[in-house]
């Protein structure tokens, strides 16, 4: 990083005091993510530890569940499985849909025709609804989620690198780059994925966000994580019967949570945008 | 103008092809044998052949995929285990239900969100732009499900204002007779005020859920296109002029600026079908989406398949729809090609 990257990075985060709190959030999920099964005052799984159905108090900061379970310790350990799903899925659906893009947008022709193609038969389907089927399709696993999570955010990187790389291949500087005797692997490795890379990390944040909300969504369904495994999701469905006869906890806490989670994503991503595309500043 | 028409309708049949594709993909890779889960728990070996061999699953994979279409173009999407009904009889008697919840809280978000960008749009940095921004990122931040359950709490549990928040009419009633299968249109034809009523508070809930979870992309379409469209020169001339501010933005701007609005209706709609799922199971609605959820609970493989299919075609459908619409309201669509 430059020197000029780092005040401006400074600059972002002063002018923006939203971004400075996205970033504390950020950091504070990372500990719970990585931390929480040691931090937790109670066993996430043991049921009992307090009176059932209690609300919040001093001993259970997010009150007890229908099974005496303290609710805090459930919310905080589910931190792990639901970022890791989302994470994993995001990171392979990168992996995967740069080079394709990429490749997509440099080379034309029938790559691009197949690779666009594809991505636009996964667009085709409303996503939530494909990724219900794929996951019903192959089995109820956490695996599966994460796949289905994989296929419906892979055009998303598709398009961009593709983007990217079809603006660029005719610049100058990757004539140049042809000229000294790169090949088109190298090129599109060195010097047009640096350039793609920016904006991709832009919906890295964003997509994270929105995996983390279809995650939580397919388990809320019944999907992947099953019950008495602590995941967000789940846990607001165990609480949907309890809030019509007003004990609002047992959903409320792991429901903000989660609402947290995605939010701080969002931000994240709007910050980045700043960071990497002055020009498309907000 | 029908050239275009018959451009739009041509390039929508690869996806419509990629949809039927995924959709039989997605059918053979139910987990370990088909012919077993079909043939049921007891069954033995001699009746799991037969299975196979009248599901077709001892054949080539491309024979298979024609008679896949084939039985599609019958209208033939196989039986529900759980009922022992046609899937497509089943899914069409409850697709009423949840076209109504779209169809509303499509109709609800655009009334607040147009409004709200190109309010936004006129007074750039303003506190109305500022609070407007939060409300769209916490917008698409929002769980579906959990906005639902909290609605239901403060409205229901807390104030009593709302109905319970189970199906689409309070047992004590009767439905209106069946004309459109929307309930509020159907209640509305029988002129029976009190009946209308009923059905419009149990939708309200549902509908609002929804409505907060596109809000966003439209609010944020309409402000970005209507502050595009209020910088040109058209514009400029038309204040320039002497015409009234309102006449301005309304009859100048705003009509210029929904062009764009339109074209993202089609992934709100993705969206919309997609937490449809979720807000009807929260609400016990008893459209399609629930019927999916109950059968996926009773590993009931079929109705998800047709939910799966039915679903991938309608949004292909609507998003035509949008494109065609498109070309119906910009001359330049048409000029152009």
């Amino acid at each position: 990083m430059s020197n000029g990257t780092v005040s401006h990075v400074r600059h972002v985060l002063s002018e923006n005091p939203v971004t400075l709190l996205a970033a504390t959030l950020f950091v504070g999920f990372l500990l719970a993510a990585l931390l929480g099964p040691s931090l937790v005052p109670y066993d996430p799984l043991a049921s009992n530890v307090g009176p059932a159905l209690q609300p919040p108090t001093a001993d259970h900061w997010f009150g007890t569940d229908a099974l005496g379970r303290d609710i805090f310790s459930r919310v905080v350990v589910a931190t792990r499985l639901d970022l890791g799903i989302a994470f994993s899925a995001v990171l392979v659906s990168f992996i995967i849909g740069m080079p394709l893009g990429l490749a997509a947008g440099f080379f034309g022709g029938w790559p691009d025709r197949i690779i666009s193609r594809g991505a636009d038969t996964i667009m085709a389907f409303p996503l939530f609804v494909l990724a219900m089927g794929i996951v019903a399709a192959l089995g109820n696993t956490v695996g599966n989620i994460i796949l289905a999570t994989i296929v419906i955010n892979l055009p998303f990187y598709i398009r961009v690198a593709r983007a990217e790389a079809n603006v660029r291949r005719e610049a100058g500087w990757v004539e140049a780059a042809r000229l000294s005797g790169n090949g088109d692997m190298r090129i599109l490795a060195m010097h047009l994925f640096p350039n793609a890379l920016p904006p991709a990390m832009v919906q890295v944040s964003l997509n994270m966000g929105w995996a983390i909300l279809n995650a939580a969504g397919l388990s809320f369904i019944g999907l992947g994580v099953r019950p008495p495994e602590p995941e967000w999701g789940i846990l607001v469905a165990e609480g949907a019967q309890f809030i019509v006869s007003g004990e609002w906890w047992v959903s409320l806490f792991p429901g903000l949570v989660l609402m947290l989670a995605v939010f701080t994503f969002n931000l994240l991503g709007d910050a980045l945008r700043d960071i990497f595309d002055p020009r498309r500043r907000t | 103008m029908t050239r275009v028409i018959l451009k739009r309708l041509l390039a929508a049949l690869p996806n419509l092809v990629g949809v039927v594709i995924i959709t039989f993909l997605l059918t053979r890779a139910i987990p370990g044998d088909p012919a077993v889960y079909f043939a049921g728990g007891a069954a033995t070996q001699e009746a799991i052949d037969q299975v196979r061999t009248q599901l077709g699953l001892d054949r080539p994979l491309m024979a298979q995929f024609t008679s896949y279409v084939g039985a599609l173009f019958r209208g033939d999407l196989g039986l529900s285990l759980t009922t022992g009904q046609p899937v497509l009889q089943e899914l069409l008697q409850r697709l009423p239900a949840s076209l109504e919840l779209v169809l509303m809280a499509l109709v609800l978000a655009c009334a607040v969100a147009v409004p709200m960008g190109v309010l936004a749009a006129t007074r750039p940095g303003s506190w109305f732009d500022q609070l407007s921004r939060v409300l769209i990122t916490a917008g698409v931040s929002l769980p579906t499900f959990f906005t639902g359950l909290l609605l239901a709490y403060v409205f229901y549990f807390l104030l009593g204002w709302a109905p319970s928040p189970l199906g689409r009419l309070d047992p004590i009633w009767s439905p209106p007779p069946t004309v459109t299968g929307l309930y509020v249109i159907d209640a509305a034809f029988t002129g029976d005020g009190a009946l209308w009523w009923a059905c419009v508070k149990q939708l309200l809930l549902p509908v609002v859920t929804m409505a907060l979870f596109v809000l966003a992309p439209i609010a944020r379409m309409t402000r970005a296109s209507m502050i595009a469209v209020l910088s040109s020169d058209f514009i400029r001339t038309a204040r320039a002029s002497g015409l009234s501010d309102t006449t301005v933005l309304v009859r100048y701007a705003l009509r210029n600026a929904l062009l764009p609005v339109i074209t993202t209706l089609g992934m709100v709609f993705g969206f919309m079908i997609g937490s449809s799922v979720i807000i009807e199971k929260v609400f016990g609605w008893p459209g399609v989406g629930s019927y999916a959820i109950d059968a996926l609970t009773a590993s009931d493989y079929a109705p998800v398949q047709g939910f799966v299919l039915t679903m991938g075609l309608l949004f292909v459908a609507l998003n035509l729809l949008v494109d065609l619409l498109y070309v119906l309201i910009d001359p330049r669509v048409s000029i152009d090609s």
